[in-house]
């Protein structure tokens, strides 16, 4: 084989071989369980407004973890529990309203809750999770959409969205001058555990 | 008699008549609303009912544009012959506060949502997108508004109570018929011709 055949075939082989080397290795290394780093992560949340233009505003305190299924990815698991008492719109007053009985009611009802039921993989670095949101007492089903952004030295980082009808947990104060959607975006960035 | 829609020199016409009581009711419920929304303790409470407030105010607006209009088209019944000079220039005077009241308190509060930081949309009664007034949005903005809105509805409280007993007046004490053409535009008595 003449040297320029070699380094054809070489290039031809890493073009070919090297994707799939790296979406066999991150599924095979990512399998165990994670701790959601509340530093390197965020939940953000957007509710649009009448005429245009939306609040938005983010939960500083959450705790949660994941578990990355390695052998079967659709027996993963999400949980995280949101402190509604650390929203953070930028304006206190609305802050004050948000945590107040009219939406929170962080006072009686201190945490939010998503427990996942089922991770469905829909491609090779995104996955619909369903579970069930629990907030003021009211627990309904709801989906989100998860894209694996990285994955290295026992650190994995997801971002996640979904729509979730505030109606749906007594709160829907406001609309329809506000929506009744409340658009989330999170990343969620885990340690191994 | 004719169905009487305009003004005449001894009478109001049902158009005013009309605009009369449904501002009347209408202003006092908003003073009343006004001094409400402020004090419940559910914040979603709070939250409705200034909504109910800022569409109320907007509806109020339209109708008093409307009525200022009417008064400028038409003629307005003459006072009893025996009104001294005094009490005409007071009643016109406080007529004249009457008006720039009901004109000045929605547009403050308009003035009020507008410059606020919160940009909380305006939709009367849910149904469109009121746009904002073309004020600064600040802190300093919003308080400034917030407190012309409360003393210009501290004094139309006053006037209001003042407007309400001299009416009363008229027709307990005076025995004219001020109050009653307000009420009603049928044939009456006219006491505003000089005995």
């Amino acid at each position: 084989m003449s040297f320029r055949r070699l380094a054809l075939f070489t290039l031809a082989v890493i073009a070919i071989a090297g994707p799939a080397a790296y979406a066999a290795t991150s599924l095979s290394t990512a399998g165990g369980r994670y701790t959601i780093n509340p530093a390197g992560s965020s939940i953000r949340f957007s509710i649009g407004k009448a005429g245009g233009g939306s609040l938005d505003g983010a939960f500083a305190r959450f705790t949660g973890n994941i578990r990355v299924d390695n052998a079967d990815a659709d027996r993963s698991e999400v949980n995280i529990t949101i402190m509604p008492a650390s929203v953070d719109t930028g304006q206190g007053r609305i802050d004050a309203f948000l945590r107040s009985d009219a939406v929170f009611d962080a006072d009686n009802d201190p945490e939010i809750r998503f427990r996942s039921t089922s991770v469905r993989r829909t491609g090779e670095t995104t996955a619909t999770i369903t579970g069930n949101l629990t907030a003021r007492g009211k627990t309904s089903p709801e989906k989100f959409q998860a894209e694996l952004k990285s994955f290295g030295s026992g650190t994995i980082i997801f971002r996640v969205t979904g729509r979730v009808l505030r109606s749906r947990y007594g709160m829907d104060v406001g609309t329809p001058i506000y929506s009744n959607v409340v658009e989330f975006d999170m990343t969620l960035s885990g340690r191994r555990s | 008699m004719a169905f009487l829609i305009r003004n005449t020199q001894t009478r109001y016409g049902w158009i005013a008549i009309l605009l009369h009581w449904l501002i009347g009711l209408l202003f006092i419920g908003q003073i009343a609303l006004g001094l409400a929304m402020v004090r419940v303790t559910s914040q979603r409470t709070a939250f409705e009912l200034i909504q109910l407030h800022k569409s109320f105010g907007l509806l109020l607006l339209g109708l008093i544009l409307l009525r200022l209009g009417w008064r400028l088209a038409n003629v307005m019944p003459r006072l009893p012959a025996k009104t001294g000079l005094l009490e005409r220039r007071t009643a016109s005077a406080a007529h004249f506060a009457l008006y720039a009241l009901q004109l000045l308190l929605p547009l403050t509060g308009w003035a009020l949502v507008s410059a606020s930081v919160l940009e909380i949309p305006t939709m009367p009664f849910d149904l469109f997108v009121m746009p904002n007034l073309p004020v600064a949005v600040s802190d300093a903005g919003e308080a400034w508004w917030r407190a012309a809105h409360a003393y210009l509805a501290y004094a139309a409280v006053v006037l209001v109570a003042v407007h309400v007993l001299a009416a009363l007046r008229h027709h307990f004490r005076l025995g004219d018929t001020v109050l009653i053409r307000m009420i009603l535009p049928s044939r009456q008595r006219d006491d505003t011709e000089p005995e």
